[in-house]
């Protein structure tokens, strides 16, 4: 048993598994270093509890694009960051419409529902736009061509809106009705945090019931499984591509409204960040599974808002908050290596990776 | 299968493509900004060129869609799409006239609808002239597609030409200027702003004469070169070679110091390509934290000879090894964990790598080591004997011996067993193993070369600026890298070349693209795969691969399959 363990070890796993290892006791050791000092009260991580959720459900959103369209095409769909941020972005001026007509102020509910379904029809028309000019030619070519165009496209989309709306940023309108706190039990909660929670939760379980339960969603089950199987079957696997990049853009337009209303701004390069993001939650949960998607999503999310006071704070490192991102992304390639089927991965053998 | 509407009138539809692009292109501001740049003086502005590119390509493609029935449907065709795009244009225009935009659109302003509708005071003239022009656009482009081809090769050529002397006549002017002889031609080119009505004539006469008579006796020239004797021929590459060598030797001379400046960025991304490129180019491995290295061995020769931070006091040529040699265990670090990956997750890993470095190095965690947002300063500049690389100028000749000592490397290393591997390892992984390639060693050599090249332009980089920031190492750097690599077609060393002259050095020299420089990066990006994935210079090799595998037989008929249905 030993000699057959020691055979099949290389020098590579040793490595890696040093590695991982060090990064684990480094975790553990800041953590119980953290909770020994008392630097936080529970208030103060039940509200870093609350503000990764939310975090995290805009990710999970996000994330869905991704996944879906990884499920389909096998392919990294760079420009999602960019559909993601076509919506907010339009919807914008549409709210300080209503804004400055006091439409926000008198009818918040419809004016916010509008801007809901501006950003998501947004998002929508430019991911379909996006699968026919871009994606569609290069059905069939090696797998680099259409990982190129991605990023190409992504720099397209940036600059366009930059040149369209220009490169300042934008203050989104603030809803009178979702300002302050709320007390949900012994808990206090920030309201717009709550409708973020909610609302993605609302998305999340509609699209998945969607794909679940509708004869398009099992179309679109079914191209993911196999194309050349649909086709046989009678689907219109192109129709079915497109209507994967449509979804995925809806859900990045509503995630766009929702992290517009949480961080309050709206910018040509705020689609960037999130989506990198996003993708990792993706490849957390498993990439192609849309349950594992709402999971990495939100796992990201409270990783990075309690991490680096939990983990880092303890080993005494300076301004611990500057490397959320650096955390997030450790966790990215910590994830790639050790599991990369991702947490509730199971169907990508090393054939589709 | 199209619908059939679609091939009868192919005008209607590429008119409403092309009309969308000009639309586009005039309210990002593009046409706005590239209009302070006369190409021919007073006639015709580079935003109008852009405008009229666009135009003629599309009323050319729809010509050439109908050409196969007859002239008069030709006509029709090239006519329609000219007038599909006036009339989106014209609305445009009348919107933009009427309602004011400027809120949302930032750059719908009064001075684009000016260049829109040719600078006319009456909105009615300008539509009847935009209505006017493109009627001759659709006119010259049908007639252009009825020419001979070797005529419309040579028209082609021609009117480029006088668009890339004009575009580029910054960069010209002094060189003509510097020397004595013909410094009497810049007055008669470029009188003013732009170039003058006489001097684009004959630039298109001569260009076009030129491509005309090389068509017909290009062959035969060809022909007799390789008819000469080995003897003579191998005299005549030596010749051509040394000329090249002095060329490059004096051209910062020549060129002046802003010219020197630009060729020195170029070069280092020359330097920086060739190193990815045999990440990605030969051993098929896309790295888009290839940044990281270069900002490791920059960050090493700050902190080993920096006077600010004060730890060592090494001198350029002492800090250079270790840089290079840091660079080298960072490209194993990265490679050992990413070994198993493959494609799209490999990108993914390597961007995520790359941003903890930056993120890393940015953090106040680390500022007493590494300087922080502030970065670190005072950098010492390299130095042989009492010789220092201070400007542009001398900097240049640091860069071209990196360029020649990488290039020459990686020339060698690509024909050797180790290059041979690494192309089998991007053809196929598991068909390489079987065939007995260690994937471990092979990748992570790949790996490690090309980070200790890039950690040496980054050593360079270090020395030529003074000071690093970590703000100089974002991830749009290796992208940037990565598209030059693709440009100029993946895998090929010359095409490194070319592929950093078009993105690097002509947005250096044409301030108005600046603030669009990544845009046209992505639109160049999208194009180059749809169109011509293999580059602007391709390897042999790749071409014929990536022309295969459209015509794979797997893929035929995966696609009879597919097309069948819809």
């Amino acid at each position: 048993m030993l000699q057959r363990i020691r055979e099949r070890l290389t020098p590579t796993d040793i490595v890696m598994w040093l590695i991982g290892g060090v990064l684990l006791v480094m975790i553990f050791w800041g953590s119980v270093a953290t909770l020994v000092k008392g630097v936080y009260s529970a208030r103060q991580w039940i509200d870093f509890l609350i503000f990764g959720l939310a975090q995290g459900s805009i990710y999970a959103l996000i994330a869905m694009g991704y996944t879906m369209v990884y499920g389909v095409l096998r392919m990294i769909n760079f420009a999602h960051s960019e559909v993601f941020m076509s919506g907010p972005y339009t919807a914008y001026y549409f709210a300080a419409y209503f804004y400055r007509s006091g439409l926000l102020e008198s009818h918040p509910v419809i004016s916010m529902v509008l801007v809901f379904i501006i950003s998501m029809a947004t998002s929508t028309l430019i991911a379909y736009l996006l699968e026919l000019i871009a994606y569609r030619p290069l059905r069939g070519a090696p797998r680099l061509v259409p990982l190129i165009t991605a990023i190409g496209a992504s720099f397209f989309l940036q600059y366009m809106f930059r040149g369209l709306y220009g490169s300042g940023f934008q203050a989104y309108p603030v809803v009178k009705a979702l300002e302050g706190h709320m007390s949900i039990g012994p808990i206090r909660i920030l309201k717009y945090h709550l409708l973020v929670i909610v609302a993605a939760a609302l998305l999340m379980v509609a699209l998945y019931q969607f794909t679940q339960r509708t004869r398009l969603g099992k179309a679109l089950r079914s191209v993911s499984e196999d194309k050349e199987a649909s086709a046989l079957m009678g689907i219109n696997v192109d129709r079915m591509i497109s209507m994967t990049f449509m979804i995925g853009g809806a859900a990045a337009g509503a995630a766009g409204v929702l992290y517009a209303i949480m961080f309050k701004q709206v910018h040509f390069f705020m689609g960037f960040i999130p989506g990198l993001k996003a993708f990792t939650a993706a490849v957390l949960g498993g990439i192609g599974n849309i349950p594992g998607a709402m999971l990495g999503g939100i796992f990201l999310g409270l990783v990075e808002s309690i991490g680096p006071s939990l983990f880092l704070d303890g080993l005494g490192i300076v301004a611990p908050y500057q490397l959320k991102d650096a955390i997030a992304f450790t966790m990215l390639v910590l994830i790639l290596i050790f599991r990369p089927t991702g947490i509730l991965g199971e169907r990508l053998a090393v054939k589709k990776a | 299968m199209k619908p059939a509407a679609n091939r009868k009138f192919p005008g209607i539809r590429l008119g409403v493509i092309g009309g969308v692009s000009l639309v586009l292109l005039s309210l990002i501001g593009i046409v706005e900004a590239f209009s302070q740049r006369e190409i021919i003086s007073d006639v015709i502005s580079m935003g109008q060129c852009l405008l009229l590119f666009i135009a003629v390509f599309i009323a050319y493609v729809a010509a050439a869609r109908s050409i196969s029935r007859g002239i008069g449907q030709t006509l029709a065709a090239g006519l329609t799409s000219a007038l599909v795009m006036a009339v989106m244009l014209t609305l445009l225009v009348l919107l933009g006239t009427t309602v004011n935009m400027r809120q949302v659109l930032i750059n719908a302003s009064p001075r684009l609808f000016m260049i829109l509708t040719f600078g006319q005071e009456s909105l009615g003239t300008g539509i009847g002239f935009i209505f006017l022009a493109f009627a001759l656009i659709g006119l010259g482009a049908t007639a252009l597609r009825l020419l001979p081809e070797t005529v419309r090769r040579a028209v082609i050529t021609g009117a480029a030409s006088i668009a890339v002397i004009g575009m580029l006549q910054d960069m010209i002017y002094p060189i003509l200027a510097a020397w004595e002889p013909i410094a009497a031609l810049n007055d008669l080119l470029f009188p003013g702003n732009g170039l003058s009505i006489s001097g684009a004539l004959s630039i298109f006469v001569i260009i076009a004469a030129a491509t005309g008579a090389w068509a017909r006796k290009g062959e035969a020239v060809r022909g007799r070169i390789s008819a000469l004797p080995p003897g003579n021929r191998r005299a005549l590459r030596i010749g051509s070679t040394l000329l090249a060598a002095f060329v490059l030797m004096v051209l910062p001379h020549v060129l002046g110091l802003f010219l020197s400046e630009v060729l020195t960025i170029v070069g280092l991304y020359v330097l920086l390509g060739l190193g990815l490129n045999i990440v990605v180019g030969f051993a098929g491995l896309l790295d888009l934290g290839y940044v990281a290295f270069f900002a490791i061995g920059s960050y090493t020769v700050a902190i080993l000879t920096s006077p600010e931070l004060g730890f060592y006091s090494l001198n350029f040529w002492q800090a250079l090894p270790f840089a290079i040699l840091f660079g080298i265990l960072a490209g194993v670090f990265l490679g050992v964990p990413v070994l198993k990956m493959r494609g799209d997750y490999l990108a993914i890993a390597t961007l995520g790598f790359g941003e903890i470095i930056r993120i890393l190095v940015l953090s106040d965690f680390l500022r007493p080591w590494l300087g922080g947002a502030q970065g670190i300063g005072k950098i010492p500049k390299a130095a042989i004997g009492s010789f220092e690389f201070a400007t542009p100028q001398q900097v240049y000749y640091l860069i071209l011996a990196g360029c020649f000592l990488v290039g020459f490397i990686s020339w060698r290393l690509r024909d050797s067993r180790i290059g041979r591997a690494w192309m089998a390892v991007r053809e196929d992984e598991d068909v390489a193993q079987a065939m007995g390639i260690n994937l471990v060693a092979t990748k992570l050599l790949a790996f490690a070369t090309g980070a200790g090249f890039s950690a040496l332009s980054g050593a360079i980089f270090a020395s030529k600026i003074g000071s690093v920031y970590p703000h100089s190492f974002n991830v749009m750097i290796s992208i940037n890298i990565i598209c030059v690599i693709i440009v100029g077609g993946i895998g090929s060393m010359p095409g490194v070349i070319v592929g950093a002259f078009a993105l690097v050095g002509l947005p250096e020299l044409l301030r108005e693209f600046a603030e669009y420089r990544l845009f046209v990066y992505g639109a160049a990006l999208v194009a180059m795969m749809l169109l011509k994935p293999e580059g602007l210079w391709p390897e042999a090799t790749h071409k014929r691969e990536l022309r295969e595998a459209e015509a794979g037989d797997e893929d035929v008929e995966a696609q009879a399959v597919l097309s069948h249905r819809s």
